[in-house]
């Protein structure tokens, strides 16, 4: 199928790109200040992780990585912990984190040595919520990588519902499949049945399945819809599909 | 005409009053930590609260061009409460968040030992974080209650100008002024005070280190009492540069002393892992 999704590489690891995009010096001089107290005591963390944003700002960097996110990623990668202890330091960080401390840990995910099923407890918290970016940060190369296929299915059309374009997250070239077009075929005949606009991020995944047979067939019954909403909405549909 | 409230319990409103709020010129709000009608019972139901202060209320009040901060505090009445004091252990974490611009609500309501000593540490937490504090003053024995505040902020060592005393009437806020701290005013539509009285403090007072709130919440409250009393300022023959600063220009400089007041954030839609705006759909 079309390449419909962020791209699958894996992300720059957080110093690299800080280093290609240097922070004004009192604000690296801060992350730097800041890594060697998390580095000679852990619990430090806990101060420092929600500061950074006022010493390093929220500039975009690179794909991926905001200046606030990758400073935080770097306090994370300084914890002289990992694994269970790591796991446990990061879940005090989460569950007390505003939406943009938890967007640096979910993103952090790739480069932490932390067991999975306590990293996918993150992205699963996030994917529950109803804030977009914090669903977006959770489907993430990790989080995309490793949900098992209902999960990482209905987070997709999720994102459909929350408005979240679809080039905005990781995995759809990977694991769209059979049932994720069907799922969003469906949407889409609810979507024209009510005589609503569908989203057309979605259509790449729906052409490369199965569903698309079935879906062109119903779209062509609702073009003989009684209400014309209905009926312009089959049609609209039926030409963005083609 | 823009408009700070700063004093309003949005997780109690709905997305009506947002569009009212906005329509009417609200652009800013602070959002204080306070009791929530139902008695809280263990200290994780306050960071479920505190959670929603800093995440949800400020994603919603964007949607709306509404820029949404908060105060965080074991307030006064849940102080006496020993099953909800560990809160306090916790509250450097949230203290240090970017969007908390004071240390809020804090003070006494029945005027217990127990209130007083959650007042007196929160004083302190607020000088270690930098930040200001917001001080509510008891509604049963007011005068003798904010009298006894000022005492504690007094001995806490704490700047007054880092101080603001809510919900303040015509016989504690002259008591206030003189100590140098702020005086803030609640407008309710039966109790607390009214958007007429609140004219005539403020020409009895002048309009420094004023601070003009709508302290809705779930009770009977009204999030435009605000603009009800900017309109009735001008209607008793204030100019527009006066209405400027009770209703802008005042809270800005209050809660700018905490150097969070970042009014320029973006949009929760900016905050994605990609440049550009997604295109709203309109809902599902």
């Amino acid at each position: 199928m079309a390449s419909t999704g962020m791209s699958d590489s894996a992300p720059p690891d957080p110093r690299t790109a800080l280093a290609l995009h240097p922070l004004d010096p009192a604000g690296r001089a801060w992350v730097d200040e800041a890594e060697a107290r998390v580095a000679a005591r852990s619990t430090a963390v806990r101060a420092l992780f929600p500061a950074v944003r006022r010493h390093c700002g929220r500039d975009r960097l690179v794909e991926h990585w905001t200046a606030d996110e990758a400073a935080r990623a770097v306090l994370l990668l300084a914890l002289p912990l990992d694994g269970t202890p790591l796991a446990s330091e990061l879940a005090g960080l989460f569950r007390h984190g505003d939406p943009a401390e938890q967007r640096a840990v979910l993103r952090a995910l790739p480069f932490l040595d932390v067991p999975e099923e306590a990293a996918l407890g993150f992205v699963r918290e996030a994917l529950r919520g109803n804030d977009s970016t914090l669903i977006e940060a959770a489907l993430g190369p990790y989080g995309a990588a490793r949900l098992p296929d209902a999960e990482y299915r209905q987070a997709v059309l999720k994102c459909v519902f929350y408005e979240i374009t679809l080039d905005r997250i990781a995995g759809l070239d990977t694991r769209a499949d059979d049932e994720l077009a069907r799922m969003l075929a469906d949407f889409a005949h609810e979507r024209v049945a009510a005589g609503r606009d569908v989203p057309q991020d979605i259509w790449p995944v729906v052409r490369a399945f199965p569903a698309l047979a079935t879906l062109t067939e119903k779209l062509a019954a609702e073009t003989w819809a009684a209400t014309p909403e209905r009926r312009e909405a089959a049609v609209r549909a039926l030409k963005a599909l083609q | 005409m823009r408009i700070f409230d700063p004093h309003i319990h949005m997780n109690s409103r709905t997305t009506d009053d947002y569009e009212a709020m906005h329509a009417a010129g609200v652009r800013a709000v602070v959002e204080p930590a306070f009791w929530m009608g139902q008695p809280r019972t263990s200290p994780e139901s306050f960071y479920d609260y505190f959670d929603a202060l800093l995440g949800w209320e400020p994603y919603r009040a964007a949607q709306f061009g509404i820029q949404h901060f908060c105060t965080i505090a074991l307030n006064p009445k849940e102080a006496n409460d020993p099953r909800c004091r560990p809160v306090l252990d916790e509250l450097p974490r949230y203290l240090a968040k970017d969007r908390v611009v004071a240390v809020g609500e804090i003070g006494y309501d029945s005027m217990t030992p127990e209130e007083g000593e959650a007042l007196a540490l929160q004083l302190q937490l607020a000088m270690e974080q930098g930040l200001p504090a917001l001080v509510h003053t008891p509604h049963r024995d007011k005068a003798t209650g904010t009298r006894r505040t000022l005492d504690v902020v007094r001995e806490s060592g704490i700047a007054p100008e880092l101080v603001v005393l809510d919900h303040l009437n015509e016989l504690t806020v002259g008591m206030v002024l003189d100590s140098g701290c702020w005086a803030g005013f609640s407008i309710y539509p039966k109790t607390k005070m009214s958007e007429d009285r609140m004219v005539t403090i403020l020409q009895e007072h002048g309009t420094e280190r004023m601070l003009v709130n709508s302290a809705a919440d779930w009770g009977r409250s009204d999030p435009l009492k605000t603009r009800r009393t900017a309109d009735a300022m001008l209607a008793a023959g204030f100019d527009d540069d006066a209405v400027d600063g009770v209703m802008w220009r005042n809270p800005v400089d209050f809660y700018g002393q905490s150097g969070r007041l970042d009014l320029d954030e973006p949009k929760p839609d900016e905050e994605s892992s990609f440049e550009g705006n997604s295109i709203r759909r309109g809902g599902a």
